[in-house]
């Protein structure tokens, strides 16, 4: 149960076999990788502010949700702040469940909320300037999904 | 002497991410804000704006103490 936020590139092939190690009642593992896009050559280097203590409370809580709903054995999320270059690695999520349905919705619910709601402010630096990135319609859209479904009982 | 901080474009709108501002009530914090630096002022208005006192998201108008952490937090853009 580990969230982690990190001004350093990592590697998540690394930290994907470290969650795997030593694991006995564990059936499936899922994991996320997100990283960031180049868009053409519009965007130079990606800066993510985050409220230290704030965030990863947040992100707590709603893992706290997904080990209820999902009946997770285990969850890693690390989140780069910072500045990133494109094609670096922004986000990992790895779920570890008993069964690999419980493990993929749970990462999948886990990155709806990460991209949509978490405490992260971002902008953009390119050749034509900077701006600030707010959610898509579609990120809205991807965590509605999951609103007003009741975890099994 | 509550700590401010100001995240995402409302640091870029003050030019500053963190300040001790003395005020008794964040409705005084906030007019002060607003009467030394206009442009903040209706940005920490502007919707969507929230406001967190040590790290809890507060509606409305509340004390402050000196140690109070401010922390005005604009809409978030996620990962």
């Amino acid at each position: 149960m580990t969230i982690r936020l990190t001004f350093d590139p990592f590697d998540p092939g690394a930290l994907l076999t470290e969650f795997c190690r030593g694991r006995a009642e564990v059936g499936a593992v899922a994991s996320f990788t997100g990283l960031a896009r180049a868009e053409a050559g519009s965007t130079t280097t990606l800066e993510l502010e985050a409220y230290p203590g704030f965030t990863e409370a947040a992100i707590d809580k709603i893992a706290g949700e997904a080990t209820r709903r999902f009946g997770l054995l285990d969850h890693l999320i690390l989140h780069r702040v910072g500045r990133i270059a494109p094609g670096e690695a922004i986000v990992f999520v790895a779920t570890a469940a008993r069964h690999r349905r419980e493990a993929f919705e749970a990462c999948d619910f886990l990155m709806d909320y990460l991209k949509s709601r978490a405490p992260f402010w971002k902008k953009e630096v390119g050749p034509d300037g900077e701006r600030w990135i707010e959610p898509r319609d579609q990120d809205h859209a991807d965590i509605a999904r999951w609103d007003g479904q009741r975890a099994d009982p | 002497m509550a700590r401010v901080l100001l995240f995402g474009r409302l640091s870029d709108v003050a030019g500053w991410r963190e300040r001790e501002i003395d005020a008794p009530f964040l409705s005084a914090l906030r007019a002060r804000l607003g009467t030394d630096d206009p442009s903040l002022g209706e940005a920490l208005a502007g919707p969507g704006v929230q406001v967190a006192l040590d790290q809890v998201i507060v509606r409305g108008d509340a004390p402050l103490n000196a140690r109070t952490e401010v922390a005005f937090l604009p809409p978030m853009s996620g990962g």
